[in-house]
């Protein structure tokens, strides 16, 4: 690991010298310093800013400190009242320990598995610009299917996230221009020709908190993981979905899918292609094909098509 | 820097690097938490951090100011006692890990803390989801399922 000089945040504002980094829990942070992947000359701990309470918002909803960690917010009542979803994402995510350490804010900005970036010595776009992608023609089995670009094809690896796209949640920032609010959904980027980019944030941006809009259909909420074993593994594919249905009717819907691309994937064409239809397994598979018409899978990952697809119809018939 | 551990306060120097598992290890002389992975992947180095059990691998030392620390050399709870009369070990090198993350396990257990089992009771479904951020090379798992049931008192 290379050397660096610690020092914990003063206050909320944000801001950071060149070459220092924001370490909360350190579950993803220290991995990739003794991978030698990440290289802070300085790194500023914020998980002494007083950000790990759990507060209801004047208008309803909730709004989740970006210190608090995941294990607390996944057994949170009012989060499992609520908005389900998001605790079965957080329970459905890393193991116990993990979860004892890892933040809200972390959990986020946690940077993809692909295998090529977590080692140093292999080339990379997202590592070193301009390197080259190899998992484009290598192992690319549980990477995208929407939105790549052909400098980097990486998902990003977050379960909560998933929850958070479905849910319209807001993300509070603050730093050296001052503060700004910005949807879950903007907060990642697609990788276009700049995958060293994860996210909209700025150098020093701070992360101060997650905003939970009230969502009454959220307390019929879910979500469901698939991976390579039945528990402490990262998705292949994962769907959150919220429904509301009467009289057979699809009022309302939430969906968005995690393992399928460089960000959470809210999937507004499939919401829109529900709304108003009857609540059958024809049309929430028909939903599913309206988001996947766009999917360009690699040579080996098609089968995640199939598998949100078979997901999503699951997922709602299990809530409708 | 100062490190309470299982209640005796340690004065160390550190490089900044050091995390807690190697702190442990190679300057308090503490040899209970294991190396496994050193990448949060295998629970080998799980200690109680204020109760809590974490992975002492991926948590910089220089980061514990006012914390307390239990290793399995500080535990002292019925569920040892049970994976003796189990057999819930077969080389042990994990059992440090499995114990000390058995021991904060049940404790968010008893708080009310889901899991993504969805269980209302300890079932043994739910104490294998609950401890499957603890891996066993030997495989002993069947046999520290009841281990940890009977200390849950089930
Ligand atoms: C073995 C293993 C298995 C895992 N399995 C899963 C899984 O199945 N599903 C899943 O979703 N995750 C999984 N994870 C990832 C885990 O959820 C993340 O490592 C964790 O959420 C990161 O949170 P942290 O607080 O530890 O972040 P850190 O490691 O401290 O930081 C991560 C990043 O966030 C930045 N940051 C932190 N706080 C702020 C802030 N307030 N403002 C701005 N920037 C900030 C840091 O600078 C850093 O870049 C796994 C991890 C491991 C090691
Ligand atoms: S997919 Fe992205 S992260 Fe993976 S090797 Fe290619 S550029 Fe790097
Ligand atoms: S050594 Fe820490 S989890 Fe494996
Ligand atoms: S008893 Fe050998 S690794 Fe678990």
């Amino acid at each position: 690991m290379k050397t660096f000089t610690y020092r914990t945040a003063d206050d909320v504002s944000g801001g950071l010298e060149p070459g220092a980094t924001f370490l909360a829990g350190g579950t993803n942070l220290v991995d990739l310093m003794k991978l030698g992947v990440a290289t802070p000359d300085v790194l500023v701990d914020v998980t002494r800013l007083g950000l790990d309470q759990i507060g209801d918002l004047p208008g309803g909803g909730l709004r989740i400190g970006a210190g608090v960690r995941n294990s607390d917010l996944a057994a949170d009542h009012r989060v499992r009242r609520d908005y389900p979803v998001l605790s079965q994402a957080l329970l459905a995510g890393a193991s116990g320990q993990l979860r004892n350490m890892a933040t809200t804010a972390g959990n986020l900005l946690q940077r993809t598995r692909c295998r090529y970036f977590m080692d140093a010595t292999m080339p990379c776009n997202k590592h070193a610009p301009g390197s080259g992608c190899p998992a484009r023609e290598g192992d690319h089995r549980n990477l995208a299917i929407l939105g790549a670009s052909p400098s980097c094809v990486a998902t990003h690896p977050s379960d909560m996230a998933v929850a958070l796209a479905a849910l319209d949640a807001e993300v509070r920032i603050s730093g050296p221009a001052g503060e700004r609010t910005v949807p879950v959904t903007e907060l990642h980027r697609l990788p276009g020709d700049a995958p060293e980019r994860d996210t909209v944030l700025e150098h020093g941006e701070l992360i101060t908190a997650v905003d939970l809009p009230p969502l009454d259909l959220a307390a019929r909420s879910a979500y469901r993981k698939v991976r390579d074993r039945a528990s402490y593994a990262f998705a292949v594919g994962s769907v959150a979905a919220a429904l509301q249905v009467t009289d057979g009717t699809v009022r309302d819907v939430r969906l968005a899918f995690g393992a399928v691309a460089h960000k959470p994937w809210r999937a507004h064409r499939a919401e829109e292609a529900l709304r108003g239809r009857p609540a059958t397994r024809e049309s929430f598979r028909a939903a599913a094909d309206a988001e996947l018409a766009a999917a360009e899978p690699l040579r080996d990952n098609a089968f995640k098509v199939t598998l949100i697809r078979n997901l999503v119809g699951s997922v709602l018939e299990g809530l409708s | 820097m100062d490190l309470v551990v299982n209640g005796t306060e340690h004065s160390v120097e550190l490089d900044p690097r050091t995390t807690l598992l190697d702190a442990l290890r190679d300057h308090l002389g503490l040899t209970g938490a294991k190396k496994g992975c050193d990448h949060g992947q295998c629970g080998a180095c799980t200690v109680l951090l204020d109760g809590r059990r974490v992975n002492s691998c991926l948590i910089l030392t220089v980061t514990l100011s006012e914390s307390e620390i239990t290793t399995i050399e500080g535990v002292d709870h019925p569920v040892q006692e049970k994976f003796l009369e189990h057999d819930g070990f077969q080389c042990g090198y994990c059992t440090p890990g499995q114990i000390c993350s058995a021991v904060g396990m049940l404790d968010e257990a008893a708080k009310g803390w889901p899991s993504a089992v969805g269980d209302p009771e300890l079932t043994d479904a739910e104490i294998r989801e609950r401890m499957s951020g603890n891996l066993c090379r030997c495989g002993a798992y069947p046999n520290m399922v009841p281990a940890i049931r009977e200390a849950a008192g089930r």
